[in-house]
């Protein structure tokens, strides 16, 4: 008896409570429901619709009831409908709790899609701007002309980014949902010239056609007439269309009259041709005709059949769309987001481009400096840029910090590859003076042997080398235009070394020794300068170079031993395009053939082959106009 | 006067010819068609494949140790050739035996029928079914034959007009062929070049209507074959430099613009070896792939050609027998070392394991050989025979008092 006391005012509380929740009394949703009990207990997709738009519009119980529906919260107890929450049960309309096992409701996903649309319009203009965010996002993914109703009453939005976002969906839905074409054509105005993705996905179901064969002007709102033969239909695609339409009966194929005539073999011959002629194609003919005439095979149309078809027929392309009005200015529209979209094209393409000149730039600087100064082809280069990629590699296992592991690794390369480009220049270059041949034979065979040396030493599998997490990622600029922020990194390293190899060479006396031993090595030598050291310390210098753009490279490519050989040709054809003994020639160069290649590419971009190959074919040529570079070196070195 | 007849002037020609017959005759006394068996028919093609890189490698000796232009495309030629051949090759056969299968079908084919299996049966594998233009001569020999000379020819002539006319010369023109080579072999690789790209042409070594006579025989006949080409271009390219023509090469090799200057068309010369080389090089790829079996665009790669540089660079350039003698010792070695069957190295705590460590030696050694024996092996020959240039240590270098000392003339 005591407890029964305690129990009661703590029931009364949990009522108050209940009564005090927002889901209070409402009445219309409660006639709702009650009228509409059994579509609720059995929703339909195609008919759901009008109920579920009223039960949104009796207010915030109704929306509550509706995200419940949605997600499958929803039950029916004695023909009232409860929303579970947990444990707990509560009655939709009037917010009381309930106790029982009511039966659970499942509706299907078309269901749950409308129930969401329409939540979604109610979400609009919810407080939060997360759940209208929310709301925006899923009504661009499925939306109607309710959802452009609801849209257009809640345009009005606080926040001025979601405003715009508003703004903008409302147009792309005008164009795809309203009744009233000249409203649409207003719409598409608005946004002509834009190039977002989702504009041009509003514009393509417009401009669908399909084709249509008629011997009359059909109905209908006409995109084009074409003529067979012509590239948008070629003459079999014509006949195609024909024989489909039942215009015209089907060609006979070679193999079909073969199979036909085999089949009617009858005591050695077909259609009264003896089957050992029947190797020359006349005499199949002849043979077939034969059958037709007996009434043995069906006719096929002939030459004459064919052109006659071709000749009464008209091809069309049709609208889906009925309104020209709509459909016109469509096609514009479309047109100048083409225009458009080919321009931003263009800058990624530059964009593009650029990043491969920066590389190209890095990989041939240290070979343009030692042939400029030494008239020597170092083939080893490349593998001084797989040295310097692989030092990358060995400093990021003993050094777990990506970013610290850079910064340690882009120094160190630079000096194991001078100190391998100076005991090169002592041990074999400095022999080989004056005997260029030789000496591209000679680090040839240095190339070998490193290659070979690196596979014994890392393996034959690629070794990963990983960047630091900010330089992961790209910086997208829009739908069309983005670049990877490795490239940008590495276009700046280019950039780098542009200005401190202009230092080094204007303002330090390395570079001025440097230059007058390019210019004139017996003259610089009675100047008191020694050109054996000055040329060691450039083709170190080079080396070094080398192996910071390997370290650079490493970075999106991955590092094997034949990493540098992938690089070699190019950095030749920069060197030679450029012109040697010039830093601007080797820009220039590396300009050149950075965006050629990816021009090339782009105008055939599943066939990368064919762009290496016409890139190449495009330098033999080049070499004939411009035989010592772009920039050509003057004076008495350029006689040698 | 009377000319001496021209072997007695070269005595080397006679050697090398006389070597050349010699070893024929042993491998085919080895043979187990022709002789006692001892020599296993895979040597033998091995064997024959040596003397058609050898007959490359007096090509390459004609253009880099006479006229002084280290071309490192040459094999794009080779490569060319064995295209050109494996055409018919592969075209012929294919059509014995789609014939053979066509004429169990109750109607003969057509002419055109016939065809259109036989390209599917080549070119299926790339996806194709027409027959690419490049193929409109496979079905004969004859032409097949020509175009193993004219194709490379052509492309040396055009390739080297280009490159001649515009004085390209040095490192430049090295670079250059190797981008040729590197160009040809991409373009290949590509399967709407119609040669079955990176696939390239297989069952070479079935030559058609030979079918009867078995790879034994079959690859002495190729060993034949070969050593009479070799003989032939060793022949020729003897010739070509034994008179005034190759003294006049030489000088170009030596000092192109006074050869200009006292009135030669340098660009000619220069044109006229460049192609007959190719020519040549050509040959050694016709005769050296059905030997192989299969051709692939990766044949044609610059290493190839490197690798042809390096033989001739190892066996002494300027002297044809150096080539041969660099291209059969470098390439039998190389074969003998990265076919695993070279017994390893035991150091304390490290096997060398001859697979892995060749390139290593190989590329050490032509380093050496850069440096230290300009000549290569020929080099010994010239010591043996006493053609060494006159030791002029410590004299004056010209004969005037005034004239460069030595010592000054290193600057």
């Amino acid at each position: 008896m005591p407890r029964f006391f305690l129990i009661a005012p703590l029931l009364a509380v949990l009522m108050l409570a209940g009564l005090a929740a927002p889901a209070a009394a409402n009445p219309a949703l409660e006639t709702l429901i009650s009228e509409n009990i059994d579509q609720i207990d059995q929703p339909s997709r195609r008919t759901v619709e009008p109920l579920v738009a009223s039960i949104a519009a009796t207010g915030p119980e109704g929306l509550a009831l509706l995200q419940a529906w949605a997600d499958r919260r929803l039950g029916l107890l004695d023909g009232r409908a409860v929303i579970a929450d947990g444990d707990a049960l509560t009655d939709a309309a009037t917010g009381a709790p309930v106790t029982g096992d009511p039966k659970m409701l499942r509706p299907n996903s078309g269901v749950r899609s409308v129930i969401e649309a329409a939540l979604a319009a109610g979400a609009l203009t919810d407080p939060d701007p997360a759940r209208r965010a929310a709301a925006l996002d899923s009504l661009s993914r499925s939306a109607d002309a309710e959802g452009l109703a609801a849209l257009r009453a809640a345009l009005d939005d606080p926040d001025p980014a979601l405003a715009a976002r508003k703004a903008r969906l409302e147009r792309l839905l005008t164009i795809r949902h309203d009744p009233d074409s000249a409203a649409r054509v207003a719409a598409i105005e608005d946004m002509a010239g834009d190039v977002g993705l989702d504009f041009r996905a509003a514009l393509n179901p417009l401009l669908a056609t399909r084709r249509v064969v008629s011997t009359t002007e059909p109905q209908g709102n006409i995109a084009d007439e074409l003529s067979p033969g012509s590239k948008d239909l070629p003459r079999e695609a014509a006949i195609a269309l024909l024989i489909q339409e039942g215009a015209l009966d089907p060609a006979l194929t070679p193999a079909e009259q073969r199979a036909r005539l085999v089949a009617n073999i009858t005591n050695g011959s077909v259609g009264g041709i003896p089957v050992a002629q029947l190797s020359d194609p006349t005499a199949r003919d002849r043979a077939y005709e034969a059958l037709e005439a007996a009434g043995a095979v069906p006719p096929a149309a002939t030459a004459a059949e064919i052109d006659a078809a071709l000749e009464t027929h008209r091809f069309f392309d049709l609208y889906a769309e009925p309104d020209p009005a709509v459909t016109d200015a469509a096609k514009a529209a479309q047109i100048r987001a083409q225009v458009r979209l080919a321009a931003m094209q263009g800058i990624d393409l530059a964009l593009d481009a650029l990043s491969l000149a920066s590389i190209y730039f890095l990989a041939a600087i240290g070979l343009a400096i030692t042939f400029g100064v030494m008239r020597v082809i170092n083939m080893a280069h490349g593998e001084f840029i797989m040295m310097g990629a692989y030092t990358g590699f060995t400093v990021q296992t003993l050094i777990a910090d990506r970013t610290l592991s850079l910064i340690v690794a882009l120094p160190l390369a630079f000096v194991v590859t001078f100190g391998a480009g100076v005991v090169l220049y002592r041990l074999v270059i400095r022999h080989l003076a004056h005997r260029p041949l030789e000496t591209l034979l000679a680090t040839f065979g240095v190339s070998i042997a490193l290659q070979q040396l690196a596979k014994n030493i890392f393996g034959t599998q690629a070794r990963p080398l990983t960047a630091p997490t900010w330089l992961e990622g790209s910086i997208v600029i829009n739908d069309v235009i983005g670049i990877s922020s490795i490239r940008v990194a590495i276009f700046v390293l280019a950039l780098m070394f542009l200005a401190l190899f202009l230092f080094i060479m204007k303002r330090t006396r390395l570079g001025l020794e440097v230059r007058a031993v390019t210019q004139n090595p017996g003259m610089a030598a009675s100047m008191g300068i020694n050109p054996d050291r000055i040329a060691m310390m450039t083709f170190g210098l080079g080396s070094g170079i080398a192996g910071i753009a390997g370290v650079a490279i490493g970075l999106f490519a991955q590092v094997t031993s034949e990493l540098g050989q992938q690089y070699i040709v190019q950095s030749f054809m920069t060197v030679v395009v450029g012109g040697v003994g010039n830093i601007w020639g080797t820009l220039a160069g590396a300009t050149l053939i950075g965006g050629l290649s990816k021009v090339i590419e782009s105008l055939n971009p599943s066939n990368t082959l064919a762009a290496q190959t016409f890139m190449i074919l495009f330098i033999i040529i080049f070499i004939q106009f411009r035989p010592r570079g772009i920039i050509p070196q003057k004076g008495r070195a350029a006689e040698v | 006067m009377t000319r001496t007849p021209f072997v007695l002037r070269h005595p080397s020609v006679l050697v090398v010819l006389t070597v050349l017959a010699v070893f024929t005759a042993a491998v085919t006394a080895g043979s187990a068609a022709y002789g006692s068996g001892a020599i296993p028919v895979s040597m033998i093609k091995l064997l024959g494949k040596t003397l058609c890189l050898a007959l490359a490698a007096v090509a390459m000796d004609l253009v880099w140790g006479y006229l002084g232009i280290l071309s490192l495309g040459q094999m794009a030629f080779f490569g060319l050739g064995g295209y050109m051949i494996g055409q018919w090759l592969m075209y012929a056969r294919t059509e014995t035996i789609v014939a053979a299968q066509l004429a169990q079908q109750p109607i003969p084919a057509t002419a055109q029928e016939l065809q259109d299996a036989v390209t599917n049966q080549i070119f299926g594998v790339v996806g194709s079914s027409e027959l690419p233009l490049v193929w409109s001569f496979a079905h004969s020999l004859t032409a097949q034959l020509i175009l193993v000379l004219a194709v490379p020819g052509l492309l040396a002539l055009v390739f080297g007009w280009l490159a001649f006319r515009s004085r390209v010369n040095g490192v430049y023109l090295s670079i250059l062929t190797q981008a040729m080579t590197l160009a040809l072999a991409l373009w290949l690789f590509q399967n709407d070049s119609g040669f079955r790209g990176n696939n390239g042409l297989s069952g070479l070594q079935n030559i058609p209507g030979l079918d009867h006579v078995g790879q034994a025989t079959l690859s002495v006949w190729f060993l034949w074959a070969s050593a009479l080409a070799l003989a032939l271009g060793y022949a020729l390219a003897a010739w070509l430099v034994s008179g005034k023509f190759g003294s006049v090469v030489r000088a170009i090799r030596d000092d192109e613009t006074r050869v200009r200057f006292l009135g030669y068309p340098v660009e000619g010369f220069k044109l006229a070896v460049f192609t007959i080389a190719a020519m040549m090089t050509a040959v050694a790829g016709a005769l050296y792939y059905p030997q192989a079996g299969i051709i692939n665009p990766a044949e044609l790669m610059p290493i190839a050609s490197i690798y042809l540089a390096v033989w001739v660079a190892i066996g002494g350039r300027g002297r044809l027998y150096g080539a041969v003698i660099g291209a059969v010792i470098v390439s039998l070695l190389s074969s003998w070392f990265t076919g695993g069957r070279a017994p390893s190295i035991h150091l304390p705590g490290y096997v060398v394991n001859w697979v892995d460590w060749w390139q290593v030696a190989l590329g050490l050694t032509f380093v050496l050989v850069t440096l230290f024996a300009p000549k290569g092996i020929a080099g010994l020959f010239d010591r043996l025979s006493g053609i060494l240039p006159p030791r002029r240590h410590g004299r004056d270098l010209g004969p005037d008092q005034g004239a460069l000392q030595e010592k000054e003339a290193t600057a």
